[in-house]
């Protein structure tokens, strides 16, 4: 690899890390605007004054706004965002309750939807403008223009009340057999997929009807080429980087779609655990959430950009 | 409201008065579309039961003629309640992307215009705020402030403003960069005509379409909000609201959690199919 390779992906991880800050100070402060004191929401009405001043010490709430944000993000960098106002736990250890849940069912959703995705979304770039493509373009557009939750109830409809294969709710307690692991998986993942396999197959067809279109393919057409070598040994290598570059992009789609099918599912991972923070106004619970989402958020996008880096031969061979 | 009267009436002029015809999938987009409009402006005159109103004894009644799509898990009537639950759900996310696109299109045009230290300031700025998911977003604002409309309407607006900015500026930077606003700027013009009679006339069409995909996206996440049980509170509900509460009546597939999903959809596909078969030069893919 060459210095501007090197170069360009450190001042990308840098600027990851810049924004991360941002997203850090947004994040305070936008939790830091509930009007209302915190300590006197906690104690209730009938507490003291001397109570409240013990309890808003305690919390470091009679500090300046900017001692606390650096005090609250000493905190999560150390491990310990504080504990939680609804029932006094570490918020770190609710975390680790639920977080190998939502990373369970997200690569469980990534391993079936890669291989599918890329294979569909490559075959509707060769043959663009068959009844294939449109086909696929059709339910592509309608999968992402429909909320999460529609694709949800009618998978629980029609495959959990009419055929009654899989039961509508999923609980991953206890050892489970591998027989019902696929059975509690089976809905919630079918739902994310099928968004997520819609975006990414969208973006793959887009990055290989780009590279169909160059020169170096019309070449090799003009040749003789059969369409299958075109497509694999001309076509394909020089898309990787684009493809990667959609796979890392359309996997950020699972940190929102999470939400909604945890919730349908009563899947017990951590974006359910957000929702009810947020409903319970739960504010260090909350933000630690918010920012383990939002940094596996900018990962993906960061891990996006340095994929399309890589892939530039113009910059790998300087 | 009168932002978006003026943007319509300083665009048509300077758009050639050509007809175009819209492809049938446009014209039945359009239709779903306006259909659903009426019924939020006409809704509480038609509606055929007070939505309030216990009407049946069963819960999650069948069909019938007395209630064409059954009734909810209160045993209310479900075409009322999602005859009104159309004001909420468009209504809502109209005033959203409206209020986006005026603030993301505002600046937008002013950075373009301005270039330089305001260009680059304002980019920065709305390039690290797209870097935070729309969904955290708006749960963190509602994890702070309670939920109530004014919130969930000036969230969203917030979080698609920076969208809105990128479009908008993208556009105008093309046009700005064109003789005859290079003539204006030499004859001393200020930056308010500049954007409006310059600027402005030259991108309404692509703007438009990029209206529509944004309150796709706005109903899209009211909606989700709302079947979190964050959106738009009780008594009052949308169609997100209406899948939540009847959300016991899905091992039944009961049509009250089924049809206002499926309304939601017709809404957001009908966008979608107008926006897909707009006539090339109202596409707003000039972003890339």
């Amino acid at each position: 690899m060459s210095m501007v390779v090197v170069r360009l992906v450190l001042s990308r991880i840098a600027i990851a890390i810049l924004t991360l800050g941002f997203v850090s100070v947004a994040v305070f402060v936008g939790t830091e605007i509930l009007p209302g004191d915190v300590a006197e929401a906690i104690l209730g009405q009938g507490a003291t004054p001397e109570a409240v001043a013990g309890l808003r010490a305690a919390l470091h709430l009679d500090q300046p706004a900017h001692i606390r944000y650096f005090l609250w993000l000493g905190g999560l960098l150390s491990g310990d965002p504080g504990r939680s106002l609804v029932n006094n736990l570490p918020v770190a250890e609710l975390i680790a309750s639920r977080l190998p849940n939502s990373l369970m069912l997200a690569a469980v959703t990534a391993v079936v939807c890669v291989p599918i995705a890329l294979t569909l979304g490559i075959l509707s770039a060769v043959w663009r403008g068959s009844l294939f493509d449109r086909a696929a373009n059709f339910l592509t557009t309608s999968i992402v223009a429909v909320p999460e939750f529609l694709i949800a109830t009618l998978a629980v409809i029609v495959f959990a009340v009419r055929l009654r294969w899989f039961p509508a709710l999923s609980y991953a307690a206890g050892i489970i057999s591998l027989d019902q692991f696929f059975r509690l998986f089976a809905l919630p993942v079918f739902t994310l997929s099928c968004v997520l396999t819609a975006w990414m197959m969208r973006m793959t067809r887009a990055a290989m009807i780009d590279t169909l279109r160059s020169s170096y393919v019309e070449m090799a057409v003009l040749k003789g080429a059969r369409p299958m070598r075109v497509v694999l040994t001309h076509a394909l290598p020089n898309t990787i980087g684009p493809i990667a570059n959609a796979v890392a992009l359309s996997l950020s789609y699972l940190l929102g779609g999470a939400i909604i099918v945890e919730i349908v599912f009563n899947y017990p991972g951590l974006a359910r655990l957000l929702v009810d923070a947020v409903s319970t106004r739960d504010m260090p619970l909350v933000q630690a959430c918010v920012m383990i989402f939002c940094s596996a958020y900018l990962y993906l996008l960061m891990l996006a950009d340095i994929a399309g880096i890589l892939s530039n031969p113009r910059l790998r061979h300087r | 409201m009168s932002a978006d009267q003026t943007i319509t009436a300083v665009a048509a002029p300077a758009l050639p008065r050509r007809r175009f015809r819209l492809p049938l999938a446009g014209i039945i987009g359009a239709g779903v579309v306006g259909f659903w409009v009426v019924i939020a402006i006409i809704g509480p005159y038609i509606v055929p039961h007070d939505v309030g109103a216990l009407v049946d004894d069963d819960l999650f009644g069948r069909m019938r003629w007395a209630l064409p799509l059954g009734s909810d898990y209160l045993g209310r009537d479900v075409l009322s309640r999602i005859i009104i639950g159309a004001r909420y759900s468009i209504g809502v996310a109209a005033a959203a992307t409206f209020l986006a696109v005026f603030m993301g299109g505002t600046l937008g045009m002013l950075a373009a215009v301005s270039r330089g230290a305001v260009d680059m300031a304002l980019s920065r700025f709305f390039d690290a705020l797209i870097s935070i998911p729309s969904k955290m977003s708006a749960l963190v604002v509602i994890a702070a402030l309670g939920s109530s409309i004014p919130v969930l309407v000036g969230t969203v607006a917030v979080i698609y403003t920076p969208g809105a900015f990128r479009i908008w500026r993208a556009l105008a930077v093309n046009v700005n960069a064109l003789d005859f606003v290079e003539v204006a700027r030499a004859r001393g013009e200020g930056t308010g005509y500049l954007i409006r009679e310059e600027i402005l006339p030259n991108i309404a069409g692509p703007v438009l379409t990029d209206f529509g995909l944004r309150f796709v996206f706005a109903m899209l996440l009211l909606s989700g909000l709302s079947f979190l049980g964050l959106g738009v509170q009780p008594p009052n509900a949308d169609w997100g609201s209406l899948v939540r509460e009847n959300i016991n009546g899905l091992a039944d597939g009961a049509l009250a959690v089924v049809m206002p999903a499926v309304a939601i959809a017709s809404v957001t596909i009908g966008v979608n199919l107008v926006i897909d078969n707009l006539p090339g030069r109202w596409s707003s893919t000039g972003e890339h």
